[in-house]
Order: C-alpha cells, then structure tokens, then sequence
C-alpha cells in the first residue's frame, strides 16, 4: 500500500515539476508548483515526517504560493515568447541536466551506505511528531532558529521597502507656529532618497525618457 | 518504500528545475523552478534524516523552507518594482540592477 502511494505521489511531483517547466502560462506553472507541493507533502508524510508534511501544506502551498498568485496576477500576461530559447540553449540544458542528474544519482546510489536498500531504521516513537521538532528548535537548534527569525524581519523589511513610493507626499500645509524643529530639520518630507539629497522626483522630461525606453540620467534607483 | 527511492526522486526533481532556470526567460517562473530545486533538497534531507533516524534533517528542511519564503518574498517585490517602472519583464533583456 504504501508503495503505491509513494508511486502516485512520486509521479505526481514529477509531473507537477515538468509542468512548470514546460507551461507557457506563468499562472498555469504556478498551479503546478501547487500540485507539485501537495505530491511532496505525501512523499514526506512517506517518511515518516509529519510535521514537515503539514508546514509544507500550511505554509508552501498555503501561503508562499498564494502570493504566487497574487503577483502573477498583477502582472499577468502569458509569456511574452518573441523568440524562444534556441536550438544551442536547449541542447546545451539538455545535456547539462542530463550529466548532472546521472552524477546525482552515482554520488547517492553508489556511495555505499547500507541503510539506502532499506526502509530506514526503527525510529523512536516521537520521530517527526511536533513535540520532538519543538524541542529540537529550541534546544540544539536555538542559533538557527532565532537567525532565520532575524531572516523573516530583514525579508519583512527589504519587501516593506521595495515596495513603497518613489515620489514624495503631498507637501505638507505650512505650520501655524515654528518649532525648534522646523529650524533645525531639511525642508524636504517625503521619500529616504529626498531626504538624502539626491534628486528622484520625476519630472515630465524624465517621464517622456521613461516612455521612449531611456533610463532618466541620475535618477536611477530610488 | 526503500529511502534509494526518494532520493532518486528528489534528483531528478532537482534537474527538472536546473533545466527550467536554464530555459525560460520569465523571472518569475525563474523563481519557480528555483522552488523545484528547493523542495528537491528538502526531499532529500527528509529522506536522509529517515535513514539517520534523528530529527536534525526535519529541523533542517524547516528552515530551508523559512529561506525560501524570505528569498521569495524579495525576489517577488524586485519583480513588481521592474513591472510597476515598466521595464521588461525579462531576464534576457533586464542585465543590471540599477536604473
């Protein structure tokens, strides 16, 4: 039973992988990483890692493939194929991944380990449960669990800032008193790039460069 | 089912997503099939901590998926900067970061 388990779930994130390659549709790819994600869940809770299964459910599928879809749908449009990759590139990959995959599978079916033959040793009656991962992460784990915390803010951050405005606020209406801060700060709200002196507003000369393909002169980046 | 088994599975995972990140030229599904190649290592750590019979491989494969949603996270919000400046959303054409 389980072998045929495994099969369905191993044929599933082969074909979910080779769709991915091969749709044209960025959408219809994106599905198939779906796919490809629950296959793998199976093949994990195969072996015995439960926990890992469902964060991959959860967290994947559920949450790192549904901004996925957020995004191909903001950008949309199938692939714009003016040219596709031609016959050298292909030939090229094709035998690139070829060798690469006979090598992979000498450097792990003939390194001798015994245990490759086997379904793996007796596990202990907590292996893959949340209580054993809990305690792994918070033990012998700690270091990286708490870097790829500090991983998720600085990602928090780096997403937060990429996407914000370039331009700045609308200016601000003139204050009715002066403050000591008014004398001391730069006339200049808005945008970090502004504040920093560098000049990124955009005006209608640089706009026409914008439409015309050329980058604005100095007002690259933010 | 013998652990050989998965670990072939998890090789040849991995090659289809070398050959999608060598063939296409769309950056996100770029970032997809670097998503293949991901969760073929992760198979294979699942796979190896299996055979080994401690929990390390699974703690392993968590934080390589925490890498994978930071990595994509940034790898999304630079696609939506290049699409909301109207550049071409292609990596043949788009050679440098600045600008």
């Amino acid at each position: 039973m389980t072998e045929v388990i495994f099969f369905i779930a191993a044929l599933g994130a082969i074909a979910g992988a080779i769709g991915v390659v091969a749709l044209r549709n960025p959408f219809y790819s994106v599905l198939a990483l779906v796919c490809h994600l629950l296959a793998l869940a199976a093949l994990f809770l195969g072996l015995q890692a439960q926990f890992v299964a469902a964060a991959q459910v959860v967290v994947y599928a559920g949450a790192v493939m549904v901004l996925y879809v957020f995004v191909v749908s903001y950008i949309g449009g199938a692939e714009q194929v003016i040219r596709s990759p031609g016959p050298g590139l292909r030939v090229t990959a094709a035998v690139f991944v070829g060798v690469l995959f006979v090598e992979l599978s000498i450097a792990m079916l003939g390194s001798g380990l015994k245990a490759i033959d086997t379904d793996g040793p007796g596990l202990p009656a907590d292996y893959g449960q949340p209580e054993q991962i809990g305690e792994l992460l918070l033990t012998k784990f700690l270091l990286p669990f708490e870097v790829a915390s500090f991983l998720l803010l600085i990602a928090a951050v780096g997403a937060v800032v990429l996407a914000r405005r370039r331009r700045g606020l609308d200016p601000e209406p003139p204050a009715d008193a002066l403050t000591a801060g008014d004398l001391v700060r730069r006339p200049a709200p808005g945008t970090m790039a502004e504040g920093v002196g560098t000049r990124s507003i955009l005006t209608e000369q640089d706009e026409a460069d914008q439409a015309a393909g050329r980058t604005p002169i100095g007002k690259g980046g933010w | 089912m013998a652990i050989g088994w998965y670990l072939v599975v998890s090789a040849l995972i991995f090659c289809v997503g070398a050959a999608g990140v060598l063939l296409r030229r769309n950056p996100l599904v770029i970032l997809l099939c670097l998503e293949l190649m991901l969760n073929a290592g992760n198979l294979a750590l699942i796979a190896f901590a299996r055979m080994s019979g401690t929990g390390d491989g699974q703690i392993f494969a968590i934080i390589v998926m925490v890498v994978a949603a930071c990595e994509v996270t940034i790898g999304l919000g630079i696609i939506v900067a290049m699409f909301r400046r109207r550049l071409p959303i292609d990596v043949d054409e788009l050679r440098e970061l600045q600008g």
